[in-house]
């Protein structure tokens, strides 16, 4: 009651404070609202550094730079800069620079498009200066106003004032508010990370399926930990940066956790993106029963039930082979299911879409194998060729059971030289203007260094992409049932004895028998007392 | 001339049905966490398993303490004795109206098959089942034991083969409580405590 009052009095004394001295204050200082979250000390409106007028991104980066010394030099050193990679475990070059997919395939050659969710500005061919500061992008990742937005096409470019892209072509790309943007930096966001991240394989949620623009504002039953009116986690809450390093890698995940908690003063190594770092490795207050399968089972098992669950589907098949066809016009087309998404597009061939989708399971020790650009491949009528070989086994004590989006595709590749090819498919000479393939990929294998036969055929592709976001609620994790059945989801993982699942076919057959024989043995044996009926 | 004897105190009468009670509870759940049927559904099934479980230990810490202070425990030493003889009135004589060869007495209350049986029970299907239910119960802790290696197969296994035998002996037995002096002669000692004899 007391505090109720309080907070009245409060209420009505701001509110009289407000009438009186509002007005005044909107004179003198700027009318543009503060963000939401005041979580960091300095107001970059207030620097004379940013109070101007700025026609591109390496003008700003450059102010950005005057103060943050150091920052260009750490970005280049991470991945999102490198777009390389070199896994320790395998000794594989990767990196987007590197690998191919079976989404979109590869960046080859098609450097001006993909480098649009590049953290720099005008990577458009393999000539791209990585020791150039001014061209690190700061904003893409500290934009709190969700004004910026790279333009596709452009390198990574973004444009100050409206500017005619490509030259001559009578398109005009709008020019955004550098100034204003620059003047509004502040921590990165769901918004910044899922600019990119959300949009993998080239559209809101096609690549990941665990991440889509749902993520941004999600409700509870979404994400438990990014609830927008709860936890409101950023991405960074658990990718956690070093330097401007961000933790947590598909390239060599960390499949299994055994180093618990990591705290404020604890020395560990430990990757502090995985649910470990934060639950330990007995999170389970109630039933002990479930830590017990901790040690076998990755969390994001049970506590992400299904993924796409935001309203947005992802993609699970991309069948290239089927590309190419076009109206009676001779003019490309598309062709949409009843939610109004594309299932065929003449560029890209036919996709399946899948929405709240069962996750595909198997075991996982963080070893991930990729095939390159440089690996032999053996077409097969039965296999498909896996894009990435994720390793694991019920035996090497590293591996847990781990959900998995398999995502399975048919790709051009090139029978002759037995690889996998990388199209040129963006701009008015890539495939997905010209609908001819051999030339595509002549100038694809030609910027990614590799010989090419001439010859074009199709392989079935495979590619397993680890499961770890859309955690949902604990009440809507799987129950045991879920696995512990005889059709449940775990029927195909091998190496462990699931009750209710497994059985000893022998100990059953022979169980029951005995049953059956003493049952038949006692009902004879009475009958026998009740016909010859003497006693009793 | 019928004579009364009263041969099982109210103690392990309470044993014995409440025992019983929780085995064919144990059972019930059993095959439906085994896969066999769902009744429950495994999450309840394992629940109400694992407390039947232990409500049995509870039982068991009080009904060996009993065997141990009344002396009953010597009912269970097994015997040659009439052996042959009980078998073959199961076989024949029961038939033929042939007398029970065993007259019980308080300090003989199971015949020499039934010591047999349940000497056995409790020497091998018992333990069988308590040892792989215990290690079943505390899978979590078998790496701090030094059982990091043993496969929870073998365990279930062993587990589940200690159920059949406890199923094919419940069969028999219920059976058997028949086959006293008169059809429920057995069932009424148990029940009342005291049994009719001839």
């Amino acid at each position: 009651m007391k505090s109720l009052f309080i907070r009245t009095a409060l209420l009505v004394g701001c509110a009289a404070w407000l009438a009186t001295t509002g007005p005044a204050l909107a004179d003198e200082t700027t009318p543009e609202a503060k963000p939401l979250k005041l979580n960091t000390t300095a107001n970059h409106s207030k620097f004379k550094e940013l109070q101007k007028t700025f026609l591109t991104g390496p003008e700003v980066t450059k102010a950005c730079l005057s103060c943050h010394t150091e920052a260009a030099g750490q970005i280049h050193r991470t991945k999102h800069w490198k777009w390389e990679y070199l896994n320790p475990a395998t000794n594989q070059t990767l990196g987007k620079k590197n690998v191919l997919n079976n989404y979109c395939i590869s960046i080859a050659s098609n450097q001006a498009a993909c480098t649009t969710c590049h953290v720099g500005y005008g990577w458009k061919d393999n000539k791209f200066d990585f020791t150039s500061e001014e061209n690190v992008d700061c904003l893409v990742c500290h934009d709190t106003s969700g004004g910026y937005v790279k333009p596709p096409g452009m390198a990574g470019n973004v444009v100050g004032k409206d500017t005619e892209f490509p030259p001559g072509s009578g398109n005009i790309v709008k020019g955004i508010d550098l100034s204003k943007i620059a003047q509004k930096v502040g921590k990165t966001s769901r918004d910044t990370c899922g600019g990119c991240h959300f949009r993998g394989g080239g559209g809101d949620g096609v690549k990941h399926g665990d991440l889509d623009s749902s993520l941004a504002a999600p409700e509870k039953e979404l994400d438990v930990h990014m609830d927008a009116v709860g936890l409101d986690f950023t991405c960074a809450t658990c990718h956690k940066t070093s330097s401007h390093d961000v933790a947590g890698s598909r390239y060599a995940p960390t499949a299994k956790d055994d180093k618990g908690i990591q705290g404020r003063g604890k020395a560990g190594s430990g990757n502090p993106a995985t649910c470990v770092a934060c639950h330990g490795n007995g999170p389970h207050k109630k039933e002990a029963r479930l830590n017990q399968h901790a040690s076998k089972v990755a969390c994001q098992t049970c506590h992400i039930p299904n993924f796409a669950r935001g309203g947005i589907p992802t993609k699970m098949e991309w069948d290239w082979s089927t590309s190419g066809k076009v109206d009676k016009d001779g003019k490309q087309f598309a062709i949409k299911d009843e939610k109004g998404h594309n299932i065929y597009e003449s560029r890209k061939g036919d996709f399946k879409l899948g929405e709240n989708v069962v996750p595909e399971y198997a075991w996982f020790n963080g070893y991930v194998e990729y095939t390159l650009l440089t690996s032999k491949i053996e077409k097969s009528p039965t296999e498909r060729t896996p894009i990435n070989k994720l390793g694991g086994s019920p035996t090497d004590g590293k591996s847990m059971i781990w959900p998995m989006k398999v995502f399975r595709g048919t790709q051009p590749y090139d029978p002759e030289n037995k690889t996998l090819v990388t199209p040129h498919t963006t701009g008015p000479d890539g495939y997905w203007t010209t609908l001819v393939w051999d030339k595509a990929i002549e100038t694809g294998m030609k910027d990614s260094g590799q010989p090419f036969s001439g010859k074009v055929d199709f392989v079935n592709t495979v590619m397993s992409w680890p499961i770890t976001h859309m955690v949902a609620p604990k009440e809507k994790a799987l129950g045991c049932a879920d696995c512990h059945s005889k059709n449940g989801r775990l029927a195909g993982i091998q190496g462990v004895y699931l009750p209710a699942r497994d059985n000893n076919a022998l100990v059953d057959n022979t169980g029951w028998a005995v049953v059956l024989l003493t049952l038949l043995g006692v009902l004879g044996h009475g009958a026998l007392r009740i016909v010859t009926g003497r006693k009793h | 001339m019928t004579e009364r004897i009263y041969v099982f105190k109210r103690f392990e009468r309470f044993w014995h049905w409440s025992q019983a009670g929780l085995i064919m509870f144990l059972m019930l759940t059993a095959f439906d966490i085994h896969g066999t049927y769902t009744i429950f559904g495994f999450e309840k099934a394992v629940l109400y398993h694992t407390n039947a479980a232990w409500a049995l230990v509870g039982l068991w810490v009080f009904a060996i303490f009993w065997h141990f202070t009344t002396g009953e425990w010597k009912q269970y030493i097994p015997t040659t004795e009439k052996v042959v003889a009980m078998a073959q009135y199961y076989l024949f004589g029961i038939f033929k109206n042939a007398p029970h060869p065993f007259r019980l007495t308080q300090l003989r209350k199971h015949n020499p098959l039934q010591r047999l049986a349940y000497l056995g029970i409790m020497l091998f299907v018992g333990p069988l089942i308590w040892i792989t239910g215990w290690l079943y119960l505390f899978y979590g802790d078998w790496a701090a034991w030094g059982l990091g290696n043993l496969p929870l197969e073998w365990v279930a296994t062993g587990h589940t083969i200690g159920a059949f035998m406890m199923l094919a002996f419940l069969i028999a037995h219920v059976y058997l409580t028949t086959a006293g002096h008169t059809p429920t002669a057995h069932i009424k000692a148990m029940i009342t405590g005291w049994e009719d004899v001839d």
